[in-house]
């Protein structure tokens, strides 16, 4: 009895002994064993628990061998486990799948999407990877809702568009801000000549995490004076405590270009430039064969004083050339086929202490034009560090190096599509095998300039970052940086004897060496905790960003030969010059976020930004923001619906500004000059101390939701955004001595809908995805200066007026052809004084008296993104589509290469539906050889509708299956073949409907195809390899 | 830790306040105007941009001289170039929209204020050289008002209350744009008051001499011009008179060796320097002259009628050449060459023109006073010579010199069949400016 009583006892104070008792473990990634740092760890359904350390440890008390442990962490599935009997209990998270759970990088932060009161997209690095493009914005085309990015034109490396929600200023910059690992990244062109080429293209984006892009006011007035255009914040990858993992990514392939115009033939040429010289000899009244007629201009051989006549001029003075002979297919001297290879290799790993993320990438890319080519090499190494258990310190640094061998811009006559315009019955090459020029010729041949000349734009860059992460307790962090990001540019071209800039001057070249270095340095005060329900998270920081550009620019001429590259063999130093110019921000930001059982969200930030970019007046500037959430799905009435999984309604309200500006436009400002040989000081700039930002005030109304556990997710998002005090060239009385003065004044505004929608399809064996993003965006030109309702450059067709989108096309309406003479008509649109048109069928053949009505809009509509992925058995297929509605394009060549044979360009084939005679019905009026009919470039008959659907990108993979590997220490394998714009469906006739003129390309003038390259069309196959 | 936390937070503050001045960045290219008008050294480099205000295209870097005689052209002169707006200009067909027009306003007063600006910081400017910058400032200041009511006023007239709209006066260099921006039109007797007052003081304040820029007879000959403009014949005289006697200029012995010179002549009142340094060119060899010189595409051409003007041995009439299928004028033949915008020759005719009015013969009989550029001419003295005689006299001498509209609206006459006072005789007040400035008065007939 004794005994068992002991016995008793015993097992009791045993049971007591084990009931409350210390157990430890380890939280860490499933997929990657990397340890997971701040992951919940707590007792269900008591108040207990703990979060894991630096090295995702944790040490808990339990009440007994029955409790469960509850683990969470932000971005991973949750976990529940039974102690049981173990002291050690090491946990495995499985990375999330479901969107909501995702974590978001914001403005200086992270978050889970489910928390989030702003509306931020993201796109992830696996849908950037192994794209065989040039830039990381092209590899973002298409995969976001109301971001629009446009290559201007096929040129490798050449300028982006990018527009997030709309165009947000006439003046100012539209760009949004990237921000790269933190740092601002300035994103002005710094080549000095030819075609602008676009700063980021020397960024690997194999290297990128994700990309987000914050779009409404509450996200991005994080970012203050510099946010209104968007914020795109691009994480590169860093490394997971583990084993070594070795990635190689090699691809090749060819490039060729989505479209051709179609051109006269020699034969087709012949009749119609000869029937338009009869033409133009009866407006004459000459008969055919006088010495003065345009036929005899054009089919004479020489008149006595040795001039040629044209078509025996354009043969090549050969003796049979009134038979029309195919000699030179120009188009296709100008394009080709291009080459891509790609190569990238990447190192990352790590222990407890230390990760590290290393890769290498080099390519070389032959473009569809002549002359076109681009190589980049680069390298990066992301380190991170537990100094000690409180302090983690890193170091980001990216090195690159690009060699773009580039072509003049599209006004040049040596741009390679100008080649078209030169007649096809012209020889390529005379019997010495030299190229020909004029007068053989129409224009200058610009493939002289392949030739006998050189225009190299090599670009250096260093991002180069540091920052320390210190925890003051498991609540309360710091987190400094610095940055630097240091863009040099160096061009140096050479145009031998023969070439159209050097043959005047026995050869000329230029050398310029440009410089930006931006500085940047931050320190965030981090603070979160929870209590009960009630979820706090502040942040308080500074900020301060200083950019210097210097460009020194040197030109000669006079070369002893061709072989002299170098501007040391010039004899004349024509030009020298040097420049500098800088700008610096100074800022301070706030942000309260609340949420109560993450059902409730509320978030307020607030930044001042001071910038010496403003007047000494108005030097600092303040953008607030709120917005609230609701997840509906928490509350009671909803939680146990099966269908509805998560429902949230959002709002947002804010401020941004746009400073992206002149450097000193705020200041009274004297230039040098020089008079009778004395230097000078002369008036140059009006000062206006009240010179201020542009800034954008928005709201955002927003819901996200998902159905059958998340198996279909969207948002669907509603905006308005106004931006007021524009930055408007305002003319001034010019008896003040000034013309104009920069002030800030006027409104536009942007409002759409963005829909986006994410759906697993099919699970299992079998999986299949879908995303697709659609937004609607409506742009308005509110007000201008006073009183002011346009602003027309008086050459372009792209205006801003009043009550339209930016750069809507403005021009007489072209009324097509009068049967009975074959006359270009245009309608009248006289309006009364309240601008009701009077007739509006009345047409006039007088150019001049047409009225300028708004003809269409370069903007689209509606940009759209389409993306399937199908897998089964290793075998993935990736299809995305891509497209824009509702835009039209102007052809602003049309004046040259559509224009009934007006001058020698050899035209288009549509040019054949010419009239004829009375009673032809048809849009091309009468062909007339100098006289033209209906040749006006600004007006409609040039504008087409530019909407197009475009596969823009497929990929077919497969993966070998695991277990062929053995131990061979490969990890994965991958073999795949990628096409981008394999497919394009458009009216447009033209090229290539992505299309913006690089030469003038802004804010307000955009959608004008002038002989601009068409995009290219790549396929690649590539292996990967993982170790 | 709470401690700790504490100072690092002030740490980073008192830092980042340090990074305060950072946002006071000056320009590199340029310099502000509190630093351009700071010194006595900036203070004249603005007045020399002064002068090369007043060698704009719109000024007498050739477009108000060019223009004088495209509006008074009839029939002697014949515009044949491509540009618009001079031709509607020759064609009296002129909008308010016309470049010219505008040019030579913005032009103008962007010097006037560069003169505004030089008056308003002489207090910076050594104390011995005061007086001089003052003087010259309002001699361009002048110079440049002269060219103004000239062109968009209707003309002075000699004993009346001349009340009809000049330009607007502004006397203050511009610091900002505000409502005092805002101007309205002076009448053209506040107008010539203003440049008067502005040429007397000019001639005392500067000095005889003063190499190719403003002395005391350069504001003297521009006063003798100005008075005959205004039909004050004794005044004008006596300026005239002044200049003559000062013997600092003398009359080159050959005609033809007064034109396309690199440096100024012995004649030379007052030239604009040109060189192929200083980016600035004569557009009147630009479109006088001819793509052999250096011209376009010889976008005016010398007609028959004026060329039947000239006695057959005219050394006048000798410096006009043939060239790309028409006649042209000597005068404005070379690029890159000095541009006579005063010469003695012009105060000897203003001299003789006063006296005859006057029946005065102060410095000289008129008789001598014309004989002195006749047989410079090669031509044969003459004696008992009249009004008409001068006046024909100073019309060839001073041929394609920016003088004929002007002589033509003192002396009442016509040019191509339009009235002196017709309102196509005058520019508009350009459309920009109206459109900035509501409250300015545009000019009839636009």
């Amino acid at each position: 009895m004794k005994r068992s009583l002991l016995i008793l006892v015993i097992a009791l104070t045993s049971v007591a002994a084990f009931a409350q008792r210390r157990i430890d473990g380890r939280v860490s990634d499933s997929a990657t064993g990397e340890a997971l740092i701040g992951a919940t760890v707590a007792v269900k359904g008591s108040s207990s628990g703990t979060t894991t350390d630096t090295g995702g440890n944790f040490t808990l008390t339990v009440p007994d061998n029955q409790a469960v442990l509850s683990v969470t962490y932000t971005g991973y599935e949750a976990f529940e486990t039974v102690v049981g009997t173990q002291s050690r209990v090491d946990i495995m998270l499985k990375p999330s799948t479901t969107l909501m759970d995702e974590v978001v990088v914001i403005g200086y932060g992270k978050q889970i999407r489910s928390t989030l009161t702003g509306n931020i997209a993201k796109v992830g690095g696996d849908n950037l990877k192994a794209m065989p493009v040039v830039s990381v914005e092209q590899a973002l085309q298409g995969q976001a809702a109301g971001v629009f990015v446009e290559s201007v034109n096929g040129k490798l490396g050449g300028a982006m568009r990018v527009r997030v929600r709309g165009i947000g200023s006439i003046n100012a910059g539209t760009e949004p801000l990237y921000v790269i690992d933190g740092i601002p990244i300035a994103k002005d062109a710094r080549n000095t000549a030819g075609a602008p080429l676009n700063p980021l293209a020397d960024l690997n984006f194999n290297d990128i995490e994700s990309i987000e892009v914050l779009k409404d006011a509450s996200a991005k007035a994080i970012y203050g004076a510099r946010g209104s255009n968007g914020v795109v914040i691009i994480t590169t990858k860093s490394g997971q405590s583990g084993r070594t993992r070795i990635e190689l990514d090699v691809q090749a392939g060819a490039s060729m270009p989505t479209g051709k115009r179609e051109f006269l033939n020699a034969a087709e040429y012949y009749e119609l430039f000869q029937e338009a010289a009869r033409n133009s000899d009866d407006i004459d009244g000459l008969p055919y064969d006088d010495v003065d007629s345009w036929t005899t201009f054009l089919t004479i051989k020489e008149y006595s004083d040795g001039t040629p006549g044209r078509l025996y001029r354009y043969s090549g003075f050969r003796d049979d050339y009134l038979t029309p002979v195919d000699r030179t297919d120009w188009q296709d001297e100008a394009l080709r086929t291009g080459s891509v290879k790609n190569a990238n290799l990447s190192f990352s790993g790590g222990n407890d202490k230390v990760r590290y993320f290393a890769s290498g990438n080099w390519s070389d890319n032959t473009g569809i034009l002549i002359s076109n080519d681009m190589e980049k090499m680069g390298g990066r190494l992301n380190l991170d560090f537990d100094a000690t258990k409180r302090l983690k310190i890193g170091v980001n640094l990216n090195l690159s190096r690009t060699l773009t061998h580039q072509v003049s811009n599209d006004n040049a006559f040596s741009t390679p599509i100008q080649l078209v315009a030169l007649a096809p019955f012209t020889p390529l090459r005379d019997d010495n095998g030299q190229l020909y020029d004029r007068p053989v010729t129409t224009y200058y041949n610009g493939l002289i300039e392949v030739e006998d000349g050189f225009r190299k734009v090599f670009t250096f860059r260093t991002i180069a970052s540091i920052y320390g992460d210190y925890k003051f307790t498991e609540h309360l962090g710091l987190r400094v940086e610095g940055a630097g990001n240091f863009y040099n540019v160096r061009d140096d071209a050479k145009f031998g004897e023969r070439t159209d800039s050097g043959n005047d001057s026995r050869g000329s070249g230029y050398s310029a060496f440009a410089g930006a270095t931006d500085w940047n340095t931050n320190a965030v005060l981090h603070w979160n905790n929870d209590f009960d329900r009630h979820s706090f998270g502040f942040d308080i920081g500074t900020e301060f960003f200083k950019s210097e550009y210097t460009r020194t620019y040197v030109e000669g001429e006079g070369f002893p030969n061709d072989e002299f590259k170098t501007l040391e063999a010039a004899a004349t130093i024509v030009d020298g010059t040097s420049t500098i110019t800088n700008y610096s921000f100074l800022s301070y930001f706030g942000r309260l976020s609340y949420n109560f059982d993450r059902k409730y969200l509320f978030n307020v930030s607030a930044r001042t930004d001071g910038s010496s970019r403003f007047g000494k007046d108005n030097r600092y500037a303040f953008f607030p923001a709120v917005s609230a959430g609701w997840v509906l799905s928490e509350e009671d009435f909803l939680k146990e619906n099966n269908t509805l999984s998560f429902l949230k309604l959002r709002a947002s309200w804010g401020i941004s500004g746009n400073a992206d500006i002149g450097n000193f436009q705020s200041l009274g400002l004297y230039e040098a000059g020089g008079y009778n040989g004395n230097s000078t000081l002369n008036p140059a700039q009006i000062p206006n101390p009240d010179l201020t930002w542009e800034k954008s005030t928005e709201v955002d109304f927003g819901l996200d939701f998902g159905l059958f556990k998340n198996r279909l997710s969207g948002e669907i998002d509603y905006y308005v955004k106004n931006t007021s005090d524009l930055l408007l060239d305002v003319p001034v009385p010019a008896t003040s001595g000034f013309t104009t003065q920069t002030q800030n004044i006027g409104e536009l505004q942007n409002k759409g809908v963005e829909f986006t929608l994410n759906s697993n399809n099919l699970v299992g064996k079998f999986t299949w995805t879908t995303s697709l993003n659609l937004a609607a965006n409506k742009n308005k030109v509110v007000s201008l200066a006073g009183g002011q309702t346009i602003i027309d450059d008086g050459s372009n067709m792209n205006v801003v007026k009043v009550g339209q989108p930016i750069g809507v096309f403005y021009g007489p309406d072209y009324a097509g052809v009068d049967p009975a003479n074959g006359d270009a008509l245009w309608y009248v649109n006289e309006a009364d004084d309240n601008g009701n048109i009077l007739d509006p069928t009345a047409t006039t053949n007088v150019y001049d008296e047409a009225n300028f009505v708004v003809l269409g809009s370069p903007m689209p509509d509606l940009i759209y993104g389409l993306d399937n992925t199908f897998s089964y058995a290793g075998l993935t297929l990736n299809v995305r589509f891509q497209g824009q509605s509702g835009n039209e394009i102007q052809n602003g060549g049309g004046n040259f290469m559509s224009c009934g044979a007006c001058w020698f360009d050899n035209q288009t084939r549509d040019q054949l539906d010419r009239w004829q005679k009375p009673g032809d019905i048809t849009d091309v009026p009468q062909a007339r050889l100098y006289y033209g009919n209906g040749e006006q470039v600004r007006s409609s008959r040039y504008l087409s509708d530019g909407s197009y659907l475009r596969l823009k990108n497929v990929t077919l993979a497969y993966d070998f299956p695991a277990r062929i590997f053995g131990k061979s220490g490969i990890r994965d394998l991958r073999l795949y073949v990628t096409g981008t714009n394999l497919l394009t469906f458009t009216k447009y006739e033209g090229w290539d409907p992505e299309v913006t003129t690089d030469y003038l390309a802004s804010n307000t003038i955009y959608g004008v195809d002038f002989y601009a390259a068409p995009q290219p069309k790549t396929i690649v196959a590539g292996l990967r390899i993982g170790f | 830790m709470k401690i700790n936390k504490l100072w690092l937070t002030a740490l980073l503050a008192l830092g980042l306040a340090a990074c305060n001045k950072e946002l006071n960045l000056e320009p590199a290219q340029n310099i502000s105007e509190e630093l351009a008008l700071s010194t006595d050294a900036n203070v004249k480099s603005v007045l020399l941009a002064a002068y090369d205000g007043l060698a704009l295209d719109g000024l007498f870097g050739g477009n108000t001289m060019r223009d004088a005689e495209l509006l008074g052209a009839d029939g002697e002169i014949l515009w044949v170039g491509t540009y618009e707006a001079p031709r509607a200009v020759f064609n009296h067909q002129q909008i308010a929209n016309n470049s010219e027009a505008e040019n030579m306003w913005v032009d103008a007063y962007y010097t006037i204020n560069i003169c505004n600006n030089v008056l308003g910081a002489l207090d910076v400017v050594n104390e011995a050289d005061r007086t001089q910058v003052e003087g010259e400032a309002r001699w361009i200041r002048a110079m440049a008002y002269f060219q103004l009511v000239q062109f968009y006023g209707q003309a002075y007239q000699p004993g009346g209350n001349n009340s009809q709209p000049g330009v607007p006066i502004v006397l203050t260099p511009t610091r900002k744009i505000d409502e005092g921006s805002f101007v309205t039109r002076n009448t053209v007797e506040e107008c010539y008051a203003q440049i008067l007052d502005d040429l007397a003081k000019a001639k005392t304040l500067l000095p005889e001499e003063n190499g190719v820029q403003a002395s005391k007879f350069v504001a003297a000959a521009t006063m003798a011009r100005v008075y005959l403009q205004m039909g004050r014949y004794t005044e004008a005289r006596d300026e005239a008179n002044t200049v003559i006697e000062s013997g600092f200029y003398t009359l080159v012995s050959d005609f033809a060796a007064e034109w396309n010179n690199d440096d100024n002549s012995s004649e030379d009142i007052y030239a604009v320097q040109i060189s192929s340094q200083d980016f600035i060119e004569s557009t009147m060899v630009t479109f006088y002259s001819i793509p052999a010189f250096g011209g376009r595409d010889g976008d005016i051409e010398i007609m028959q009628k004026h060329l039947d003007l000239y006695d057959p041995g005219d050394a006048r009439l000798a410096l006009h050449y043939s060239g790309a299928g028409a006649n042209r004028t000597g005068k404005w033949r070379d690029q890159y060459r000095n541009q006579p915008v005063i010469r003695l020759a012009e105060m000897y005719l203003i001299r003789a023109e006063c006296n005859t009015r006057l029946g005065t013969s102060v410095g000289a009989p008129a008789d001598d006073d014309y004989n002195t550029t006749h047989t410079r001419a090669g031509l044969t003295a003459k004696s008992g010579v009249t009004l008409d005689d001068i006046l024909l006299e100073r019309r060839l001498e001073l041929a394609h010199e920016g003088h004929r509209i002007h002589d033509i609206k003192r002396l009442k006459g016509t040019a191509d069949g339009l009235n002196w006072d017709d309102n196509k005789l005058l520019y508009p007040i350009p459309a920009r400016e109206i459109e900035a400035n509501k409250g300015l008065e545009q000019n009839p007939g636009y």
